[in-house]
């Protein structure tokens, strides 16, 4: 009897839990204990904060249902902020083991737990660091610099940063909750298939990435709308900002690169569901597939993370130069080239599986063709330097410092697409080097030039210098000594993702390379307290005039912050750098006149609609049928729900214009006299 | 801009839209949703690759010859060819705003892609049951993918015809909804023409292989 | 995963040949003398840390890791000639054009040269034809699936038949068979100095890559499929060797020794192997098979016939059909609707799960019916296999009594199959 009530007691159990159990809770790890305690205590004090201050509500109102597009872009990069935290922890992690496991010695992570932090750190920072920043940062600038007062479809913008959320929701509760994939950050299979990882870590990879894939597609299809149909008059695609234009591209890619991912993975997941055979040893699968589809979508990745900052350095050059950006036409062909380039070389990936001499040198040489449109844009940052006069503000400095850095980067790059060269240096710690090279000094030198450029912009005063400085000097060198010792290693002949050493001649590399990551540390510990001073100090570093930085394009012709309606009156474009043009030809701001501002209107669809699909990801992870059916249901329910509110918009009504506008003009006065 | 300003020419020119009007809602949606269409079709572009490498893998079990019944494919074929057609005549109704014949050329389109979906359920069931299901070889795994992805779209293009239906019936046939039904009708045809590229490169190219 | 073609053999080695003839032979000692000389000249301000450490990939004892060493070398070199004046410029304009030097030219508008694109673009472009020249010829020299055709720089004479090394990736150990000695070894190589070595190379379950630097670049080990490396090791000595891709937990200690030893070493290495007590039965390599970690090295003196194939074609364990046989099915066009249940489930044995949840099918290798009958029997709750007599499938002869191996005849043409309806 009792038996019988225990069996349908465990049927039921597992038609509500799946194979949720207590033993998924990681009990028996003190390192995860002791974070997961932390996390708890942190959550917590937010939690009480936020309600002690009744900022739930505000939150609410203001920022998670908002449909501004600038709101949205300062979420995508505290997103990004938050995880570029997780995964510099988990780098960190990597490298004190990768330090200390010599001489017999296992390090402190056994291998269940040292192949999961290598894992996440991959998967969280391209696509929950570098996609977030890059993301966040379009949707902040572009929509300014184009003179427009929001994205194509802005209710659609706030779903898309709620899917990213959710994936980075996914990849966060997998450390707790069970675990995360051991197999790398593309999973390649058979590893992957559910033979040889039966857990739920290549699940919650899955999941998180398909979620927040779904995210960036639609932000993607987002930004290509915009930027093609809302453009201010006058604006044709050869006047647009070259940050714009190398949106375009990166959304472009987006588009045409995360469908493949989102197909790739579908594969993968129904392997591992349904048991069908694609990527099996057995029945005719074909493990070597994933590897080819993967990488399609997996290079094009590569530019999209790299193309905006190269739109950031333009910007960032051309502002501090005090000239007209060098070349802007071939700038913006190379950045064409490169975006359709990027299709042709996913191969130089895996030159070592055998595909033949033939194909090997096709995708070697489209590679090093590559360099050549990059090559041109270092050259026309160079001479848009020569002949103008630079201020080494913070934005500068990281443009120079990314210059220097990524020229290496871009070397080691090409050297790589030698196949023969590959042999030796595939996989191994030479590699890792190189793409930290370009990662780090391209896309993270970027964000950052980007973030100390905008900042005055989005929030109305201006980053601290000297903790930027700090930062700024913790970071190259620290990068250098981080990275440096990992190509002197690759050299050796040393491979990536190996948890223990048996010659000790090593250990001394692996030394400097932490004393490099504790160097880098220092310098993301800068960066916060310089937020942290800035936000302090931000009566003194005030910026009234809405052009700090004596900048060259529209963002910077509205206040900072720029109002809810980005410009009282759409602008009309007569050059490239409209707002350098509007300054020396006798712009004046217009003092009346104003009309009612029509609106998108917040709505918490996008946030409530995430959430679902982001329960339903955990449902399918842990094989929760029940739950997951219901997921889907509300999910599509409240899809079409959504679908019958009509009345999305709304008029500023024009007195709040007058108001907003009658208080800059007071600002700017008081600049004047002053 | 404490910067003293430079004139350049005497007048000067005009730097923001003085009379400006209401940008219409939606301005952006078609290319927005064709957009979408495209990722979409980059899906099906993999899937079609992914039968292309994978489509001649039958694990020594059965290959197209042994399970397709192309008859039954062609009135499938026609089912969904039909759909189109329905559903042009919808639009054309509804260009000329006739509210209940835009409905019911809708009705008829969800009928054909009802009884689309049908066949194709029967389909698969009848290949499951003689034990040709999607895990009995790579083959087989891609065709059902392929084909069952395709099958989910036009599922999910009936539960959004039906839920058009609704909208039009409250609100009529106003902008937003013409808008939407457009879009429904791009998706639609789009759906038509994977179709097409299914029953050539893996019904009729399989069984003449 | 075929190399390069018939075709493109011919067209390599006719374009290649002034190369070889003039570059290899007469330059090759100076250019390398000259590189590593500028090598050790970039490395110069490492020198004293570098003291105890082994670059590998740069210094290798390979004739194969040597080519890729000096292509390293030279593409490094070439790529410097451009980034070198790029910095230096980088670093002079910030420092002339800074704000404070006021007496450095200003021109806030210039920004269009026609004659310094030319130069912007032309200058990389140049370099990367250079570089995609060396690129396209060296990919095809240093193929890993090309027969090499000299020992050493200038050695073409004292070309040897190479030694047959089968390689096959465990998890997480490493299985070598040398087929014309008939024994095999696990985590341990070795092969005599200056004779060429072939490699076939795969895997039993995941992903790996064979990787010893001191020979040759790596290759990957795939499941089910071959990969092909020829190398050379030319001076004698202990090197290390191991996976390059990681393939999960035990990955760590996927290392084995290589040994380059003069004849009379090998053979006596040969001699130990085969003085061993172990042979490496099927049943005796399905229990290897099973994943294991820091796996000590063995010798087996002999190998069970035609093992290395039955791991390639996936069908080490018994009763499963082999994929070249499945292939040759499915080039005829499958076995028909009647071969649809013809599967059967494969407890997992050789994945790192507990073995509770996961079973994997696999395709029964197609038997008499006594055998079938006694299949079934053994696999008592699984689907029972169905009579494969009246199996034919496309232009199939019925399968005989004997499970292998098999005989197809042709597939008759859609011609002679109307020709013989009528």
């Amino acid at each position: 009897m009792s038996d019988t009530a225990a069996l349908a007691n465990t049927g039921l159990a597992k038609l509500i839990f799946g194979r949720l159990s207590f033993e998924s809770l990681p009990f028996h790890e003190p390192i995860l204990i002791a974070t997961f305690a932390g996390v708890c205590l942190g959550g917590l004090a937010l939690v009480a904060g936020l309600t002690y201050f009744r900022l739930w509500g505000y939150l609410w109102k203001e920022w998670f249902t908002s449909v501004d597009h600038k709101k949205i872009g300062i979420m995508y990069m505290v997103l990004g902020l938050v995880m570029f935290l997780r995964g510099f922890a988990d780098a960190l992690m990597m490298r004190a083991q990768q330090a200390m496991a010599f001489n017999g010695s296992e390090g402190f992570l056994p291998a269940h737990h040292y192949d999961q932090v290598f894992t996440a750190h991959g998967v969280i920072m391209i696509f929950f660091v570098a996609m977030p920043f890059v993301t966040g940062l379009m949707n902040y600038i572009v929509p300014l610099q184009i003179g427009a007062r929001d994205v194509s479809f802005p209710f659609l913008n706030n779903f898309s940063f709620w899917m990213t959320t959710g994936g980075a929701i996914l990849v966060m509760i997998s450390l707790f909750v069970g675990e995360f994939a051991k197999t790398g950050w593309l999973a390649y299979p058979p590893l992957s298939n559910l033979g040889y990882s039966p857990d739920v870590g290549v699940d919650y990879y899955i999941w998180a990435l398909q979620v927040a894939g779904v995210g960036t597609t639609l932000s993607g299809i987002n930004l290509i709308a915009t930027i093609v149909k809302m453009r201010c008059p006058g604006m044709t695609m050869m006047k647009m900002p070259v940050f714009t234009w190398t949106s375009l591209c990166t959304n472009v890619l987006i588009v045409a690169s995360f469908p493949v991912l989102t197909a790739c993975l579908v594969l993968l997941s129904l392997d591992r569901y349904v048991g069908t055979n694609f990527f099996t040893n057995d029945l005719g699968g074909n493990p070597m597939m994933y590897v080819n589809l993967i990488w399609i979508w997996g290079h094009p990745e590569v530019y999209i993370l790299v193309l905006p900052v190269f739109g950031v350095f333009s910007e960032v050059t051309s502002t501090f130069s005090g000239k007209k950006l060098f070349g802007y036409t071939s700038m913006v062909y190379a950045t064409i080239v490169i975006t359709i380039l990027s299709y042709l070389v996913w191969l130089h990936h895996f030159f070592t599986m055998g595909s033949g001499a033939s194909v090997n040198s096709f995708f070697g040489i489209t590679t090093m063709i590559i360099s050549i449109p990059t090559g041109a844009k270092i050259f026309n940052w160079l001479f848009t330097m020569y002949r103008g006069r630079i201020r080494f503000e913070l934005p500068m400095m990281w443009t120079i410092a990314f210059m220097l850095t990524f020229v290496i980067g871009g070397m080691t790059g090409v050297l790589l697409a030698v196949p023969p060269a590959d042999f030796v240096l595939h996989n191994s710690l030479f590699l890792i080097a190189h793409f930290h090279n370009v990662i780090i000094g391209g896309v993270v030198f970027g964000v950052f030039a980007a973030i100390n450029f905008w900042f005055p912009k989005a929030f109305g005063f201006k980053l601290n210098r000297f903790w930027g400085l700090v930062s700024f000097w913790c970071w190259v060198p620290g990068f250098w000594l981080a990275f440096a010792p990992l190509y002197v290693l690759g050299l050796m002949g040393v491979t990536r993702r190996l948890r223990v050493f048996d010659d000790p001649s090593l250990q001394i590399w692996f030394v400097l390379a932490a004393l490099g990551a504790l160097l880098i540390a220092a310098g993301i510990g800068a960066l916060l307290v310089q937020i942290a001073y800035s936000i302090w100090k931000r009566n003194e570093l005030r910026d009234t005039t809405g052009d700090p930085w004596n900048a060259r394009t529209l963002e910077w012709a509205t206040s900072s912050p720029p109002p809810d309606y980005n410009f009282a009156f759409t602008p009309v474009v007569h050059d490239n750098d409209a707002w350098y043009d509007m300054k020396s030809r006798g712009y004046q701001r217009p003092l009346q006149g104003f009309k009612p501002i029509h609106m998108p209107k917040n709505t918490g669809a996008g946030i409530i609609l995430s959430a679902f699909a982001t329960a339903l990801g955990f449902a399918l992870i842990w094989y929760m049928w029940l739950f997951a059916a219901v997921c889907f249901t509300a999910l599509v329910a409240g899809a079409i729900y959504h679908t019958f509110n009509y009345k999305r918009d709304f008029h500023i009504p024009v007195d709040q214009v007058i108001n907003t506008e009658a208080e800059r003009t007071k600002l700017l006065s008081a600049q004047v006299v002053s | 801009m404490s910067a003293p300003i430079q004139t350049i020419s005497g007048a000067a020119p005009v730097f923001y839209v003085v009379d400006e009007h209401d940008h219409p809602p939606g301005g952006s949606t078609m290319l927005g949703f064709w957009l979408y269409l495209m990722s979409d079709c980059l899906i099906f572009a993999m899937l079609f690759a992914t039968f292309g490498v994978l489509g001649t893998s039958y694990a020594a079990g059965p290959g197209p010859k042994d399970l397709f019944d192309l008859k039954l494919v062609a009135i499938n074929t026609a089912m969904l060819l039909f759909s189109s057609i329905t559903y042009g005549f919808a639009m054309l109704e509804m260009m000329k705003g006739r509210v209940k014949s835009t409905q019911m050329w809708l009705a008829i389109t969800g009928l054909f892609g009802l009884a689309f979906l049908c066949i194709e359920l029967y389909e698969f069931h009848h290949m499951i049951h003689e034990g040709a299901g999607p895990w009995r070889s790579a083959f087989l795994s891609s065709f059902f993918t392929l084909v069952g992805t395709h099958g989910l779209h036009v599922t999910f293009g009936i539960i959004w015809l039906v839920t058009l239906m609704v909208q039009v019936a409250k609100f009529g046939l106003i902008e937003a909804n013409q808008r939407r039904l457009m879009c429904l009708s791009m998706f639609w045809h789009f759906l038509d023409v994977v179709w097409i590229g299914v029953f050539t490169f893996v019904y009729l190219m399989g069984v003449l292989r | 995963m075929n190399g390069v073609s018939g075709p493109l053999d011919k067209l390599s080695n006719v374009a290649l040949q002034q190369m070889r003839l003039t570059v290899r032979e007469n330059r090759h000692y100076e250019i390398g003398n000259t590189l590593s000389r500028l090598r050790i000249l970039l490395l110069l301000p490492l020198v004293a840390l570098l003291g105890g450490c082994n670059f590998v990939v740069m210094n290798p004892a390979g004739d194969i890791a040597v080519q890729q060493r000096d292509l390293v070398v030279i593409s490094t070199v070439l790529m410097l000639l451009i980034i070198v004046p790029v910095m230096a410029l980088i670093v002079f304009f910030a420092w002339k054009y800074r704000q404070s030097n006021t007496a450095a030219k200003y021109e806030p508008d210039w920004d269009h040269s026609t004659h310094l694109e030319l130069v912007i673009w032309a200058m990389p472009l140049l370099i990367i034809i250079c570089l995609g020249a060396v690129t396209w010829s060296s990919t095809h020299l240093l193929d890993p699936y090309r027969r090499l055709d000299r020992i050493a720089p200038g050695n073409a004479a004292s070309l040897n038949e190479p030694l047959q090394v089968e390689v096959v990736a465990l998890d997480w150990k490493w299985l070598f068979f040398y087929p014309e000695y008939g024994i095999a070894t696990v985590n341990e190589l070795a092969a005599p100095v200056d004779r060429p070595v072939r490699f076939k190379i795969t895997a039993s379950s995941v992903m790996n890559s064979f990787y010893i630097p001191a020979l040759a670049g790596q290759i990957y080990a795939m499941p089910g499929m071959e990969t092909k490396l020829h190398a050379v090791i030319n001076k004698a000595g202990v090197y290390d060797g191991f996976s390059a891709n990681y393939s999960g937990a035990g990955f760590s200690g996927m290392r084995f020794k290589f040994y380059g030893v003069d004849q009379a070493g090998f053979d006596a290495w040969i001699a130990k192997a085969k003085a061993s007590r172990d042979a490496l039965s099927r049943e005796a390599y399905l229990e290897l098979e099973k994943p294991s970690e820091n796996v000590p090295v063995r010798l087996y003196k002999e190998v069970a016939p035609d093992l290395y194939k039955a791991i390639l074609n996936m069908c080490a364990q018994p009763g499963k059909m082999c994929m070249s046989e499945m292939m040759a099915m499915d080039a005829k066009g499958g076995l028909g609707l009647a071969s649809a249940r013809n599967i059967l489930p494969l407890k997992y044995n050789i994945s790192m799960l507990d073995g509770s949840s996961s079973t994997k099918n696999y395709v029964a290798s197609v038997c008499t019916l006594a055998e079938a009958a006694r299949e079934a029997a053994d696999h008592r709750s699984t689907t029972t296999p169905i009579d494969p007599t009246p199996v034919t499938g496309a232009g199939l002869t019925r399968p005989g009594a004997a499970p292998a191996p098999f005989n197809f005849t042709p597939a008759p043409s859609p011609a002679e199959r109307r020709a013989s309806n009528t």
